[in-house]
């Protein structure tokens, strides 16, 4: 008889915890930041999320940046694909076109207060197919050059701001400041995350000269175009005759006071050191040739379609991108709102920005910029030209011959 | 002739029967293992290799030799199977050479011996990505090698980005990292060759080198092709080095075999693809094993 209690009890226990089990329903989204302030902000939407939804959680998983969607296709591939994801610019249209993602306009629109119709058509072009939106625009935030005016000065030349004011603000002008710095000992520019593989964040120099690596429909190598060829002529002489780039193999971290300035989006200014801090500013990228020009890097997020709790999914990312949160996101992340892209609110969210730096960079930049290059099959193209440019990246480089020998390689696969 | 004539039925259970149950029952566990965990993926990955396998869309289709043929006409290939065969054979010929030698010298009967054969030892036991991380950093242009060169007045080589340096660099970090095991291993072997053969032949006036060329290297010849056969195989399937240190680049010099498939399926979600190459890896560890143990009729001494 005693045994028979124990076993029921023990039954009840098991079945309670299934039922626990069944209640709860955790929501997992992929992100690439592991960044403190980023994580308080979205651990503090999904707490607010998880008030009006008792019983559901959602966590935040952070991935290394720079082998980021590989990591989630991985998680795909071996069936644990998470229910929420943040995609990169240049891999939208691989899961745009793939059919993984669960189209989303149907919830946004039936959302309380969200009002798409606010959301700038432009930043949803890359996202949508067919009329139906795959994934929300969540960051459309342009580059722009921090600065460190304490290692300028100390080199003895005009700060960016002062060219600025000068009309003198061009790429020959940044390059010349960035050696004079390089010659102090210092690092000149670096481009983050470039570091000589993630080439497609040096779009950030060569949309100067107008310059592109395929045409628009993405059909036809460009490379070696006169623009292309002239871009990097112009980068390849930057780095190994003026010594106004870290040379590959050199590591430097502007974050740290280590360089005159580096280009790269306004979600970084999370990183300016809070102590020792040294006097920074936040420009425009410079004039190229073909006059000023902007870029902008994107990150949508996208439910999968494969998720048990697709529906729930999609809910959460109305939430979290209601006008109320874009609004506090919009201290990291320049929000795709229409009625938010003004100077007043995204001041209050950005207190590390000066009116000024909101104006110039962040406004101009997603009024007038190009997203950065994004192609169907993207990663095997990046790994060709990677590949190919590594023969550009040596001090007495043949340009014009290695951007044709990649052209000849990628061709076929920009024609698929 | 019939069951009631009173003859002597074999019981069922004989003693051989039951032997060869029992026995079947002692290797069962190792057995599930193979077949789960090594068997069934292996075929997996040859069907799989018939396939085109879009992870993002979810699709598996039936594309029969397709995979086959592209791995005939990939451009890419020709330079990879270069590299990894460059790899594998200054990896295998600088490992054995260095573990003997090292082995050699903490053989000697001195006072602390012990520390250095310690001391060699211990990079095995270290996790291989913090080893390689940290060898990333001493190999930048602007790192710690390059720092001690030039305080010798020599200006070192941008080690990671020409593809000469790239590849001598990745193959001397593997090398160091596992020399410590195969010198213990021929350490073990030059410990079980007998001395009196050694007195013999120093009574002959057989010179050193002679007693080395005669004596240690047959006797220790079965520990060669033992440490040649793993070294090989560990050599085919080097990752974790070439992905922490230059990626394959510069331009696809340093891109192993196994990197590349890792290119393949990882990063460009091409599984079927992938999967092909995993057998064209498998089959060239199988064919170079079965060699080496072919070869060791001729070249390897066994004194029973």
């Amino acid at each position: 008889m005693k045994r028979l209690t124990h076993l029921l009890a023990a039954a009840t226990l098991l079945a309670s915890a299934g039922l626990a089990g069944a209640a709860d329903v955790n929501l997992r989204m992929t992100i690439w930041s592991a960044n403190k302030s980023h994580l308080d902000l979205f651990n503090a939407i999904a707490a607010d999320f998880e008030k009006t939804h008792p019983g559901v959680g959602v966590t935040f998983d952070s991935l290394a940046f720079d082998s980021y969607t590989t990591t989630l296709t991985t998680q795909i591939a071996g069936g644990n694909a998470p229910d929420l994801a943040w995609i990169f610019e240049t891999s939208a249209p691989d899961f745009v076109a793939s059919g993984a993602l669960a189209p989303l306009t149907e919830t946004l629109k039936a959302a309380p207060g969200y009002d798409l119709d606010d959301v700038n058509p432009a930043t949803l072009e890359l996202w949508s197919t067919g009329g139906e939106i795959y994934a929300y625009p969540f960051s459309t935030s342009p580059f722009g050059v921090f600065v460190n005016n304490d290692l300028i000065k100390a080199a003895g030349k005009p700060t960016p701001a002062e060219l600025i004011a000068e009309g003198k603000w061009t790429w020959d002008s940044a390059v010349d400041l960035a050696a004079a710095v390089a010659a102090n000992g210092k690092a000149g520019l670096i481009v983050r995350d470039f570091d000589y593989k993630l080439w497609d964040n040096l779009a950030t120099i060569w949309n100067g000269w107008g310059a592109a690596p395929w045409s628009a429909d993405g059909r036809t190598c460009t490379m070696a175009d006169q623009p292309m060829a002239d871009a990097m002529a112009f980068i390849h002489d930057a780095i190994f005759e003026k010594k106004a780039m870290p040379a590959p193999g050199v590591s430097a971290d502007f974050f740290a006071g280590d360089a005159a300035m580096t280009i790269t989006q306004i979600s970084r200014a999370s990183l300016l050191p809070k102590e020792n801090p040294f006097d920074w500013d936040l420009v425009p990228l410079p004039a190229g040739p073909a006059g000023k020009y902007a870029v902008i890097g994107q990150a949508g997020i996208g439910v999968f379609a494969s998720s048990k709790n697709a529906a729930l999914a999609a809910e959460f990312l109305a939430f979290m991108t209601n006008p109320d949160n874009a609004a506090k996101l919009a201290a990291y992340f320049p929000p795709p709102r229409k009625s938010q892209l003004t100077t007043d609110i995204l001041a209050k969210a950005n207190p590390l920005l000066t009116a000024e730096q909101i104006d110039t960079v962040v406004i101009d930049g997603i009024a007038t910029g190009k997203v950065k290059p994004g192609h169907t099959g993207l990663a095997e193209i990046h790994q060709a030209v990677r590949a190919g440019l590594d023969a550009a990246w040596v001090p007495d480089a043949d340009v014009p011959a290695t951007l044709a020998a990649i052209c000849r390689r990628i061709e076929p696969l920009l024609a698929r | 002739m019939t069951a009631d004539d009173g003859s002597y039925r074999r019981p069922f259970w004989t003693i051989e029967r039951r032997d060869g149950v029992v026995g079947l029952l002692f290797v069962a566990p190792q057995l599930v293992g193979i077949v789960l965990f090594v068997l069934v993926p292996l075929a997996l990955v040859f069907w799989y290799s018939l396939h085109e396998w879009n992870v993002l869309a979810n699709t598996f289709t039936f594309k029969g030799a397709a995979n086959y043929r592209k791995l005939l006409e990939d451009p890419t290939l020709p330079e990879v199977l270069g590299a990894t065969a460059l790899f594998s054979a200054g990896l295998v010929v600088l490992n054995l050479g260095l573990a003997l030698a090292l082995a050699l010298l903490v053989n000697q009967k001195l006072r602390g011996i012990v520390v250095f054969r310690t001391l060699f030892f211990s990079p095995v036991v270290v996790s291989l990505v913090a080893w390689t991380i940290v060898w990333g950093f001493l190999l930048q242009a602007n790192g710690t090698i390059n720092g001690f060169l030039g305080a010798l007045g020599i200006e070192g080589p941008n080690w990671l980005r020409h593809p000469t340096t790239a590849m001598i660099s990745v193959v001397v970090v593997q090398v160091f990292k596992n020399v410590g095991l195969n010198m213990v291993l021929f350490l073990a072997a030059l410990q079980g060759v007998p001395n009196e053969l050694y007195e013999a032949a120093r009574v002959d006036g057989a010179p050193r080198f002679k007693q080395f060329r005669r004596i240690t290297l047959p006797l220790i010849s079965p520990t060669i092709l033992l440490t040649s056969i793993i070294t090989v195989v560990g050599s085919l399937q080097v990752f974790a080095q070439i992905a922490v240190l230059t990626q394959g680049g510069p331009g696809v010099s340093t891109t192993v075999l196994v990197y590349y498939l890792y290119q393949q399926a990882f990063q460009f979600h091409l599984f079927g693809y992938g999967s092909t190459l995993a057998i064209l890896l498998f089959v060239i560890v199988l064919t170079l094993t079965v060699l080496q143990w072919q070869m060791r009729r001729r070249l390897v001494f066994y004194e029973n």
